[in-house]
């Protein structure tokens, strides 16, 4: 008898087994290798993209979003929009129908609908709404860095599924504003619950989004766990578990990709990049990152205020050599301060031939001789220039074949930014940008307009064409017109050389075989929604 | 007893005030602020950044600022951390088991490898087990923690697949932490394979965070043997007919133990500089990682608060040890 009872115990336990294995194989889990723990789960207080692919990427949605792999905006939560005669009014016309998470601490009782909108907004814009000031130390860093303080007079609901934005000045990025992460629209009904209850600040550890993905748990530094919001607005994701293994080193996370322990890995080692071309488990995709490495000129200093001087210069830099020996092959020539993926990037204009001997000739038409500068560099590592000492090193020993004496000066990262602004600042500084909202206008007017000189403008470059056309692009809002002016204010940067555009990187993004679909997004993030597994 | 007790509490007080001005002043030496840092190349306006200065109450003179440190850290108020807006000693308490439970493994393998392998070495003086014990010794002690991390996992995550890569337990298993010891918590879950995926998954790091103290301890012991073992007691013993192993065991490892103990205190200072990196390797969501994180992100309230935590830590590690001192060689109580 009692053979025969372990024998029907086997069977029992294997036909469990099979049960639980089939279950297993049902629930399709993604596992993300992160780089690092999120700073938080309100996007609005950071600019991480590391919190940002573990808050507004997945979490929560925006009335505008970024299509997929691309730069251009689309409908989400607003389905359509008008903007008036005058600019100055933006009208959204919201989705109905869109649910919020359910989660431990909230059953949400209705819909999304304006208030959510106006909620989300004015906690940002007005300093005495009730839940500005609820997380110690939060700052509305992105709003604020965007201008939207200056720019946003008052949002305003029309009815539960209308709102109006006006704004204090014609703005055409405003859309492109709004696809941005710190735009995510949160649940006034879970505020005002969380507020009743004491404890408004939840709102901030504990999100609620309207997102494809909710949030299930997060252990920092360790693993963050979300599950498919299974009444997501355009239907539920087709993974129902995605799970964020946070594993800071990039040789590491190979490791784990390899040994299949994670899917997708962000930030891979440029030393790994070869193996991972020939892995068979392994789709290496790659793709321009949205951003432009740049040795600024002080157009405001002599003779770097003579553009025949800074295109000299330019032509003296061998910027193949700083590709291969920088980037290892992760980067590429820019010869525009846009990167190609923004639409308005002019592939016409022709970038200043590397010749050391005309760049000679040059500088002596101009009589200038004898020239010592300083060439910046950066101390730190950034996406748009991985080794800017060794940079530096390279632009060095091409200036000096050229006749000019360069000096390489660095201060401490914070140091550097603040010594980099002034305006008498004393030689051409190694820097860059990564693009934030996919808008022409926020390389062009940030970087090269008259109001950043002593800011964010390195070159402190305020030369009136330039200004005219990026000021007429802000405020017409047909894309058609904003592209022929960005084009042309491309062609006026080429002849004027501000800069010495020298690379965007290549992003590197190696994802497992059985991964269907992820798309590489231009601003860096990490998307899982519309990914499946094979 | 007590008297020496109270003696060696006396000098951590002034130590313990000591170590707060040093975590106070040492980040604000670095250069630049926090707030530009979090600016990055955006950067900010005059007028904001000022204001976001004195919001954090870093525009006051430093002294009054350290004034209203020490008044916070007498009412036990660590401080919310300027990046993640959590409270300093909150996330300290949750990621502080992580440490302690890979430095215990850690030590624990150093000293039950190393203790025996060093007198070994000592009672077998010259032989080549013993030069290849030092050899092994000295390579163990200047090996770079990160080459080493990555050989181990190379080796046997990648090539031979024996050990997981990294982190502290599959991502299978989901359970709230109760103490925040992977052991303990996957026993406590009662999920099948839970407490064997965590035990395999503390295999790599105890190796490479182990790998210094145990060499450490390995000399340490081998010399200690062979000063005591040419004493004249042990001779005596020995012409006394006693047994080898007793001799060994028993009268010579005692005290030997002496310097051994005090190595292996000072070893727990050790361990934490070593969790840095290990724990970066690794993806250990320790407190080695959220230091380093915090330093580069000029976050002063974590990095103040860390430091002298793990400072007071110390402190306690090496009190106990100077009390085991105590117990194990009563001369040292006595002639202090």
């Amino acid at each position: 008898m009692k053979p025969m009872k372990r024998k029907l115990l086997a069977a029992v336990c294997g036909a469990s087994l099979l049960v639980a294995g089939a279950a297993a194989v049902q629930a399709k889990t993604l596992v993300f290798c992160s780089e690092g723990s999120p700073e938080g789960f309100n996007p609005a207080f950071y600019t991480a993209g590391t919190t940002f692919d573990a808050s507004s990427r997945a979490i929560f949605n925006r009335l505008v979003e970024f299509e997929r792999g691309t730069t251009k905006i689309g409908p989400a939560l607003a389905e359509k929009w008008e903007v008036s005669d005058d600019g100055l009014e933006y009208t959204f016309h919201l989705r109905k129908g869109v649910k919020f998470h359910t989660t431990k601490e909230f059953t949400p009782s209705r819909d999304f609908n304006a208030d959510d909108v106006v909620f989300s907004f004015k906690r940002q814009l007005d300093k005495e709404h009730p839940f500005h000031g609820v997380t110690e130390g939060a700052e509305y860093e992105y709003f604020n860095g965007m201008s939207m303080p200056d720019l946003l007079k008052d949002v305003v609901k029309v009815d539960d599924y209308t709102v109006k934005f006006i704004l204090n000045r014609p703005e055409a990025p405003m859309i492109a504003n709004l696809g941005m992460d710190f735009a995510s629209i949160h649940s006034k009904e879970y505020a005002d619950k969380m507020m009743a209850a004491g404890m408004p600040q939840a709102i901030d550890q504990k999100p609620v989004g309207t997102g494809p993905f909710q949030l299930v748990a997060y252990q920092k530094d360790a693993v963050i766990r979300y599950k498919a919001h299974p009444d997501y607005w355009d239907g539920k994701a087709a993974i129902d578990d995605l799970v964020f293994a946070i594993t800071p080193d990039p040789s590491v996370r190979y490791q784990k990709l390899k040994a299949g322990e994670c899917h997708v890995m962000p930030y891979p080692n440029p030393a790994d990049l070869e193996a991972m071309a020939s892995d068979p488990d392994v789709n290496l995709l790659q793709q321009e990152g949205l951003n432009v490495g740049y040795l600024a000129y002080n157009t405001q200093v002599a003779p770097f205020d003579n553009p025949k001087v800074r295109k000299a210069l330019n032509m003296a830099i061998n910027k193949e050599a700083i590709l291969d020996a920088v980037f290892q092959g992760a980067g590429k020539v820019a010869k525009n301060p846009i990167p190609p993926t923004i639409w308005s990037y002019n592939d016409a204009v022709e970038d200043d031939p590397y010749d050391p001997e005309a760049a000679k000739a040059m500088l002596e038409a101009e009589k200038v001789s004898g020239l010592q500068m300083k060439v910046w560099a950066m101390p730190v590592q950034r996406p748009y220039n991985p080794n800017a000492r060794r940079m530096a090193e390279l632009i060095q020993a091409d200036f000096a074949a050229v006749g000019v004496d360069a000096e390489i000066v660095s201060y401490e990262w914070g140091e550097y930014l603040k010594r980099s602004k002034d305006k008498d600042r004393d030689g051409a500084v190694l820097l860059g940008w990564t693009g934030d909202n996919g808008d022409p206008d926020n390389f062009l007017a940030v970087l090269l307009g008259c109001d950043g000189v002593g800011g964010s403008n390195r070159a402190n470059f305020c030369y009136e064409p330039f200004e005219e056309l990026i000021q007429k692009a802000k405020v017409v809002s047909d894309i058609e017109e904003r592209t022929k002016l960005y084009e042309q204010a491309q062609v006026v940067f080429k002849e004027q050389a501000p800069w010495a555009t020298i690379a965007h990187s290549v992003v590197f993004k190696p994802v497992r075989k059985e991964v269907v679909d992820f798309k590489i997004d231009p601003f860096g993030g990490h998307i899982f929604y519309g990914v499946d597994l094979k | 007893m007590l008297t020496f007790i109270l003696r060696k509490l006396g000098v951590i007080i002034p130590t313990f005030v000591g170590v707060t001005l040093i975590a106070f002043t040492f980040i604000r030496l670095l250069p630049g602020d926090p707030v530009l840092v979090m600016a990055g190349e955006r950067g900010m306006t005059e007028e904001r950044h000022a204001r976001l200065m004195a919001e954090f109450g870093f525009d006051k003179p430093i002294i009054v600022q350290y004034g209203h440190y020490l008044n916070d850290l007498m009412h036990g108020n660590f401080g919310v951390s300027i990046v993640t807006k959590q409270p300093v000693l909150e996330e300290f308490i949750t990621l502080f088991p992580a440490t302690v439970e890979l430095s215990l493994c850690a030590i624990l393998f150093a000293v039950v490898v190393g203790l025996p392998v060093g007198m070994i070495a000592a009672v077998r003086r010259g032989t080549p087990f013993d030069h290849t014990v030092m050899a092994g010794a000295l390579t163990g002690y200047s090996m770079p923690i990160f080459w080493w991390g990555l050989l181990l996992i190379i080796m046997f995550s990648g090539i031979l697949g024996w050990t997981p890569v990294s982190g502290r337990i599959s991502l299978m298993y989901f359970f709230e932490p109760v103490t925040g010891f992977m052991l303990i918590d996957s026993l406590l879950s009662g999920q099948q394979g839970a407490f064997k995926s965590a035990l395999t998954h503390l295999i790599l790091p105890t190796i490479v965070l182990g790998t210094i103290p145990l060499a450490v301890i390995a000399r340490q012991t081998r010399s200690a043997m062979l000063e005591v073992l040419s004493e004249d007691y042990i001779r005596t013993a020995r012409a006394k007919g006693l047994k080898p192993s007793r001799v060994i065991g028993l009268h010579a490892l005692r005290n030997a133990m002496i310097p051994v103990i005090t190595v292996i205190g000072l070893q727990v200072g050790v361990l934490f500089a070593g969790a840095i990196l290990t724990e970066t390797i690794f993806s250990w969501p320790g407190i080695g990682k959220w230091m380093v994180d915090s330093i580069f992100r000029r976050d002063y309230t974590s990095v103040q608060g860390g430091l002298l935590l793990i400072a007071v830590i110390i402190m306690v590690v090496n009190l106990i040890v100077d009390l085991l001192y105590g117990l194990i060689n009563p001369r040292i109580r006595h002639t202090e």
